[in-house]
Order: structure tokens, then C-alpha cells, then sequence
């Protein structure tokens, strides 16, 4: 097992030197300078000052210099400074990192809780009302548009209700607040952002559960529980579900990298600082070393997260350990 | 004799309460203002986009700034002289001001960020007008003398630029130093916290040389989408924000709004245009650009894209400056006039097709805007409509920012642009229209080539004088207008809308926000007590 490991770890090496190569010249290859951008199109600010600053950030270098540097500071972890204001980009990860993760867990968390039951329900009762209804209700979330949902909500429940407050992630004076209001605050802020980001992730757990438990609801091993005359419950929870609860675990895996990704759409309209805006923000303004250093930290964690799936799924599934060696 | 004294009492409160901020009790409560964007720093000469310069105008002072009526008077300056015929300004600096950490503000701090606006190794944008001073010299404590290569007028409206505390950054590197975000200026506010993406706050600074300001507290919330900002705004989650023409005409029409909040309304500092490539044969004859003049209904497209809330620009100043041309009207729409310029110019539908013609090419061109942009996307449009009317043929093309900016604008690769400016106080506009201004990346992208203009460009930026001035750009307004390199659209309304508890808003030719230390809520109207 730690011989497969180390060998898949190894292996990460030579595909992470790929993704850095291709996303920064394909970056550099995007028409527009951040020195530029910066600027605002003010004729306030003259072509000789802009010139000036290109220096300063070292764009006047050759891409492949410049890859260079990147990659010898990042051999430093160094993931360099922002254009935009000067600030170590692991900083500027680093602040917005908490937020995006404490709403993706919990709305993971929400849909695993969510999606795993209507699955094996939906699953037992095949072709039932019940499943169709179901279907229907979690493709609705799949098919509606985030924003449009949650603007909806916001007016219901911000504006007309007044229940809940209608965007960021703390009142104004929360610092003022006790240990209990902080908490309930924070818990009112991110009521609808969760639920939002639940609901429309809905549908792709809960249909993954719910073809699992077919498939092995038709095993012969089933059959042979339900012969030798166990209770149905025993058998779809007991027997059935330890095996169709697998694929899920790849799922899971999979899911890592998502975690600190974010939704700009989502991210703009709650007004929640997150990953998704900084990445988008850094697009628009060429922000070349925030953009590399959230590409690279999403590309280590799909990596890991694929080796981690691989590992618990060997884990858990013997079959797999004897044919992997 | 007790209940007179009551009543007295009374009366007097009513005074205090009701009408002016006279006592202390009108101090207090906090105004929230959203934003799209956060600030990326809070070093003044580093802040280039608008969230910075916004709070960093709360923070700082500059030397001098623009009152109500769009005059310089002195801020960190009390007084300056000109002398020389302009080669040298005198600046004698106010007395008794101190840094927020307390320190006394002196000559000094203004030696220091002039150094630094300068120094090939800041990042600073802005050392293009700094770079025609020949040098600077401190002569006390409160006076510093600026002396220039050669006289240049807009230079001291340079000077509004914030000036840094020399006792803090002296050792810093501006770019990465903490004060970048833990700022330490002279201005009203002082800076409290900054939750990146979150909210910026500051508060009012007691020791300030004009007075301590009224509202304790000012909190930028940063709200990326502007249908939520609304929706904040319909729950008084914000005081004060800009709204769109179609918020302000229709959505704030309601009995909520009408009770809670005042809208304003005044003429903005920029215009939109649509921009002429000048090197393209087709647009190098003014004739056919004055033709489309006429072909383009100006109020078409105020009533369209700004809900009639804007006028329509002619020329380079807006309307509200002293050096807009007042004699100027409006090239009409009439598109008979524009077809007869048009066959003139040997333009005519030779072939049926309803598309005007000329050795045998075809009059077709594409206008070119930024995405994002929808005010400009819909002029487009308008304009596609009425070009079409007289047999012209344009087609509309959509572009991202940077690339827009990158690929078409600087390399001069476009035939028609809609874009807009936004301007400083002061009325110099030479970048923008000298025969000079003419590479990639400079501001006269349309190729515009006057000798008169570029004459009188120069002469603007050498006389002090106003009435001066004023001749010398009311004659560049009427020849810029002429030539027809732009068509001028239109200017829009600055929209404010504020809550209606902040008293003492009194909007002036300069907008609402000049005197916004002295807006105050009353006592019993506060939101905000707990702090």
C-alpha cells in the first residue's frame, strides 16, 4: 500500500509541471496587460508612468523568463505578490479561504444528508410516485439558475418576511455581539447561501446513490439475504447500502478540490468574499500570480483528492487492493 | 415659573434638535455605503481605481482641493501665490494640523510624497504631472516653494493629491508597507478596520483642522451585484449608493422609498462618444462625419438608455465646467441634411441595395464597445437603427476590457468606438487631443490632428489665469466640436440616493459629497448607537 502511494505521489510531479506550464502561457496568451487595467483608462495617467510600472512587475520580460522566476520562487513556496496591491498571494488566498470552505463543507454536508436518503428511497421504490416526484424536485434544483433562486429568496425572505438579512456574512456590528449573537448572526448570514448552494447540488449525489442501490438491489447477494429470510430493513440498509455507498466515496474525493473553489455569480450576489470572486477578479484585472496561485492550489488538491479517492476506495473495497498491486 | 422654564427648555431642544447640528448631541450614527469593488490600497499615490481614491479622500488631504463650486481653495495649503508668469508656486501650509497618530503635519510630508511621486522604484501612476517640476524646496516648516520646467496650470490641481505622512513611510516600501492598509492620514476620517471583501470602515477623527465630523462612523460594504445592493437598499441595509436611470425613474418610485430616502440628481464629470477612427478614408472627410451627426438622434438615446436622466454633450468639457463652450448647440437629428453631406462626399446607393456606395465600396463599418457596459451596448443599438435609415450599414461588436483595450484601441484597429470619459476638475485635455498623443497606448486613439487645438492646448496649460483659460477652451470646445472626431452623445445624471435621516445635504455644482462632514443625523432619528 505505501509502495502504491509513493509511486502515485511521484507520479503527480511530472502532471503538475504540465498545468503550470500550460495555464501560465495560456494566461500570458489573453490580450491585455494588468498595468493597464490598473490604470482605468484615465488620461490622467500617462503612457511613459504605465511603462514605468511594467518594469516594475517585471512584464517586460520574456513569458518564459518570467515562467522561470515563478517556478523558483514557488520552489521557495513563494507564490509571489498580487499586481493588484502588493500582498503575498498566499495571504490573499489564505483570507478568503475560510469562508469559501465553512459554506462548501456545510453545504456539503447538506447534501450528503439530503441526497443519500431520497437515493435509497427513490432506489427501493422504483418507478413509484414517490421516486418520480423526488426526480423531479432535485432536477428542478440541478436546472434552476443560482442566481435566480437566490434573488428570489432574498426578496422572500429579506425583504417581505424580513427573517433574514439579505447579503454579506456578519451585521455591522457584530464585533460588539456576544459569543451567542455572533454565532446566531452568522448562522442567519449564511442560512440562504447554504441552502442555495445545497439545493442546486442536489441532484447529482442523490441520482449517484440511487443508481448504486439499483445496481445492488439486483445482486444475487441480495437475493440471497432476502431468501434466507432476513427483514427488508436489514437488507437494504445493512447489506445493501455498505455496498452501494462506494461510489460515493469516489465522490467525496472528488469533492476536495471543490471546497475551496467558489462560485462567482453565487459569491457577487451574497456578498460573501470568497474564492470564486478573487479568481474572477484576478482574471479581469490579469492578475497573473493570484490566478497561477489559485490554478496551482486547485490542480495539488484535484491531484490529492483523486490519490485520497483511489486510497479509500483500495481501502474499503478488497477487490480493488488485489487487482491494484 | 416651572412650567415656563420647561417649556423654554423645550423650545430650545426643538432648535437644536430639529434645525441645525448646533450641539454635541447631532454627533453620532453611521452612514453605509455599498460598493461593487473593494479598494486595493490606501496609500494615495498608489490608488488608481475608484474604491481606493474614495476612501482615500476620506483619509488624506491634499494641499489644495475643489469647493462646491468647482473653484480651487486651500486644504492642507491655506493660502498659495503664483509668480514668475507661473514657473513657481508658493504653497504656505495650515498650522496647528496633525497626522492621525498625532504628530504635527509639516513641510516636510509634502517634500516626502513629492519624492516619492517621482521615484522611478513607486509604482505610482500619477508622476506624469509631477515630472514638469523642476524641483521643490521646503523654506519653513509651513511653506514649500514648487518650481516648474515651464509654467503648467493644471499642475496645482496636481496638488490635490494626498499627502503622506513622512514620519511613518519614510522607511517603507509603499507598495508592501502595512500602512497600506492601517493608514495614518490628516483627513476627517480615520481608518478603523478592512475585511477584504468585506467592508472598510472608518471613523470620525476628533482633531480634525475644519471640525470634528458629524457621523461617527463611515462603512463601505463591498456588494459585487447591484440587484442585491438594491434589495439591501429596500431594507435599509444601505444609506447612500448611485443608482441606475431605470432605479431611479422607476423601482425608487414607490411610497417606501418616498418615505425613506431623497434622491438626487445633477450632471455627472464625463460624457459617452462615439469615437472615429480618423486614419480610416472613410471617416478622414468631415463631411460625412458631421453627416452622422445628423443621422444620430442624441435625445433618441438619452430617452433610451438613460431614461431621458443626462443632456446631451457637445464637446470635450461638460456643462458644469467653466471651460464648456455655452454657445455650443447640439448638432440636430435630421437625417434629409445628413443624406444630401453625405452625396456630397460622393457617397450614394449607385447598386439599390439601400447601402450608400462609393467606388464601389460599400458604407459599412462595425461599432465597437466594452462588455459590461449596457448604457453603451444599447446606444449602439440606437445608433445601428439610424445609420441603417440613411443607408448605412453598421454592425455591433461586443468586446471584453482588457482585450477591447489591448488589441483594438491601442493598436488603433477600430473604425467607430462608444466609449466615455470621465474627468478631472481641471479642463487640460491635452493627452486626450494633441497630434502628439498618438501612439499605442496614449489617449488620442482616434488619430485627431489640429494644429489650432494642439496650439491652443499648449497655451491652456501655461495660463494661471481663469478668464484666460476659459477664452482659450470655450475656442478648443467650438474647434473639437467642429471637426467632429467624437460624436459627442451625451452626459449622464449622477443619481445619489441617500437615507432621508442624514441632514445637511445641500447639492452645489461639485455633487453632494463636498461637504459630507458636516451631513449629521438627529439624535432621536440615529440607527447606529452601539459602538
Amino acid at each position: 500500500m505505501v509502495n502504491y502511494i509513493a509511486r502515485r505521489l511521484i507520479g503527480i510531479l511530472p502532471v503538475l509541471i504540465g498545468i503550470t506550464l500550460i495555464t501560465f502561457f495560456v494566461i500570458h496568451l489573453s490580450p491585455g496587460k494588468p498595468t493597464r487595467l490598473q490604470a482605468e483608462m484615465s488620461p490622467k495617467i500617462s503612457l511613459e508612468a504605465r511603462e514605468k510600472l511594467d518594469k516594475l512587475y517585471g512584464l517586460d520580460k520574456p513569458v518564459h523568463i518570467q515562467y522561470w522566476e515563478w517556478v523558483r520562487r514557488l520552489a521557495r513556496f513563494d507564490l509571489g505578490k498580487s499586481f493588484v496591491d502588493d500582498r503575498p498571494v498566499s495571504q490573499k488566498i489564505g483570507e478568503r479561504l475560510p469562508v469559501t470552505i465553512a459554506i462548501n463543507v456545510l453545504s456539503l454536508a447538506l447534501i450528503f444528508l439530503a441526497a443519500v436518503p431520497i437515493g435509497i428511497t427513490s432506489a427501493v421504490k422504483e418507478g413509484t410516485a414517490y421516486d418520480r416526484i423526488s426526480t423531479v424536485f432535485v432536477f428542478i434544483g440541478f436546472a434552476m439558475p443560482t442566481f435566480w433562486l437566490a434573488l428570489l429568496l432574498m426578496n422572500l425572505f429579506g425583504v417581505h418576511l424580513g427573517w433574514l438579512p439579505i447579503s454579506g456574512i456578519k451585521s455591522i456590528d457584530f464585533e460588539d455581539y456576544n459569543l451567542l449573537e455572533k454565532f446566531m448572526d452568522l448562522a442567519r448570514h449564511l442560512a440562504l447561501p447554504v441552502f442555495v448552494s445545497a439545493f442546486v447540488g442536489l441532484a447529482g449525489i442523490s441520482r449517484y446513490m440511487r443508481t448504486s442501490m439499483l445496481e445492488v438491489l439486483n445482486k444475487d447477494f441480495i437475493r440471497t439475504a432476502r431468501a434466507k429470510g432476513l427483514p427488508e430493513n436489514i437488507v437494504i440498509y445493512k447489506h445493501a447500502l455498505k455496498n452501494a455507498l462506494l461510489p460515493i466515496v469516489t465522490i467525496i474525493g472528488l469533492s476536495i478540490p471543490g471546497l475551496i473553489g467558489g462560485s462567482v455569480i453565487f459569491e457577487s450576489i451574497y456578498a460573501i468574499p470568497g474564492m470564486g470572486k478573487l479568481f474572477y477578479d484576478s482574471v479581469m484585472a490579469r492578475d497573473y500570480p493570484v490566478i497561477m496561485g489559485v490554478l496551482f492550489i486547485g490542480a495539488i488538491l484535484t491531484l490529492i483528492g483523486n490519490l485520497v479517492a483511489d486510497v479509500v476506495y483500495a481501502y474499503v473495497d478488497p477487490r480493488i487492493r488485489v487487482s491494484g498491486r | 415659573m416651572h412650567i415656563k422654564i420647561s417649556r423654554f427648555v423645550g423650545i430650545f431642544l426643538f432648535i437644536v434638535w430639529g434645525h441645525a447640528p448646533l450641539g454635541w448631541s447631532q454627533y453620532g450614527d453611521a452612514i453605509v455605503t455599498a460598493s461593487i469593488g473593494d479598494a486595493s490600497t490606501l496609500i494615495p499615490i498608489l490608488a488608481s481605481d475608484s474604491s481606493s481614491a474614495e476612501i482615500c479622500g476620506l483619509i488624506y488631504n491634499g494641499l489644495i482641493k475643489y469647493d462646491k463650486n468647482l473653484n480651487l481653495e486651500g486644504e492642507l495649503a491655506e493660502s498659495w501665490e503664483i509668480k514668475d508668469g507661473g514657473l513657481v508656486i508658493i504653497f504656505h501650509l495650515r498650522k496647528g494640523v496633525r497626522w492621525h497618530d498625532g504628530e504635527p503635519f509639516t513641510a516636510r510630508d509634502v517634500e516626502f510624497t513629492y519624492l516619492k511621486l517621482i521615484d522611478p522604484n513607486v509604482k505610482t501612476p500619477y508622476s506624469g504631472d509631477f515630472e514638469r517640476v523642476k524641483s521643490l524646496e521646503v523654506l519653513d516648516e509651513h511653506t514649500v516653494k514648487v518650481t516648474y520646467k515651464e509654467p503648467f496650470s493644471p499642475g496645482l490641481s496636481s496638488w490635490g493629491m494626498g499627502i503622506m505622512p513622512k514620519h511613518l513611510l519614510e522607511n517603507e516600501d509603499l507598495s508592501s508597507t502595512k500602512y497600506a492598509r492601517d493608514p495614518v492620514g490628516t483627513g476627517p476620517y480615520r481608518f478603523k478596520e478592512w475585511k477584504t471583501g468585506e467592508k472598510i470602515v472608518l471613523v470620525s477623527n476628533p482633531d480634525y483642522y475644519e471640525g470634528r465630523p458629524f457621523i461617527n462612523r463611515y462603512i463601505y460594504r463591498i456588494i459585487p451585484d447591484q440587484a442585491t445592493t438594491f434589495l439591501e437598499l429596500q431594507t435599509q441595509g444601505v444609506d447612500q449608493i448611485g443608482l441606475t436611470p431605470l432605479q431611479y425613474s422607476r423601482q425608487t418610485d414607490t411610497p417606501f422609498f418616498r418615505k425613506y430616502y431623497r434622491k438626487y440628481k445633477y450632471p455627472s464629470f464625463g460624457y459617452a462618444y462615439m469615437g472615429l477612427n480618423l486614419r480610416d478614408a472613410k471617416f478622414s472627410d468631415a463631411r460625412v462625419r458631421l453627416a452622422l451627426d445628423y443621422a444620430i438622434d442624441k435625445d433618441e438615446i438619452i430617452t433610451g438608455v438613460l431614461l431621458g436622466l443626462g443632456r446631451v454633450s457637445t464637446g470635450p468639457f461638460p456643462p458644469e465646467s467653466w471651460a464648456c463652450n455655452k454657445d455650443i448647440k447640439p448638432v440636430p437629428y435630421d437625417p434629409v441634411k445628413a443624406k444630401e453631406l453625405l452625396r456630397e462626399a460622393g457617397w450614394e446607393d449607385r447598386d439599390g441595395d439601400g447601402i450608400l456606395d462609393k467606388d464601389g465600396q460599400k458604407f459599412k463599418f462595425t461599432i465597437m464597445t466594452n462588455q459590461g457596459n449596457d448604457p453603451r451596448k444599447t446606444a449602439s443599438e440606437i445608433i445601428q437603427r439610424r445609420l441603417r435609415d440613411i443607408g448605412i450599414e453598421a454592425e455591433v461588436r461586443i468586446i471584453e476590457w482588457a482585450t477591447f483595450l489591448s488589441e483594438f484601441i491601442d493598436k488603433g484597429k477600430f473604425e467607430a468606438v462608444i466609449m466615455g470619459w470621465s474627468l478631472s476638475r481641471d479642463p487640460d485635455c491635452y493627452d486626450i487631443w494633441h497630434s502628439s498623443k498618438t501612439r499605442p497606448g496614449e489617449f488620442n486613439f482616434v488619430g485627431y490632428n489640429n494644429a489650432e487645438v494642439d496650439k491652443l492646448l499648449l497655451e491652456g496649460r501655461r495660463e494661471y489665469g481663469q478668464e484666460k483659460r476659459r477664452e482659450i477652451y470655450n475656442r478648443i470646445n467650438k474647434l473639437i466640436f467642429d471637426d467632429h472626431p467624437y460624436i459627442f452623445l451625451y452626459v449622464p445624471d449622477a443619481l445619489p440616493i441617500v437615507h432621508e435621516r442624514f441632514k445637511g445635504i445641500e447639492p452645489a455644482p461639485a455633487g453632494i459629497g463636498y461637504n459630507f462632514i458636516k451631513w449629521y443625523v438627529p439624535k432621536r432619528e440615529q440607527r447606529y448607537t452601539r459602538w
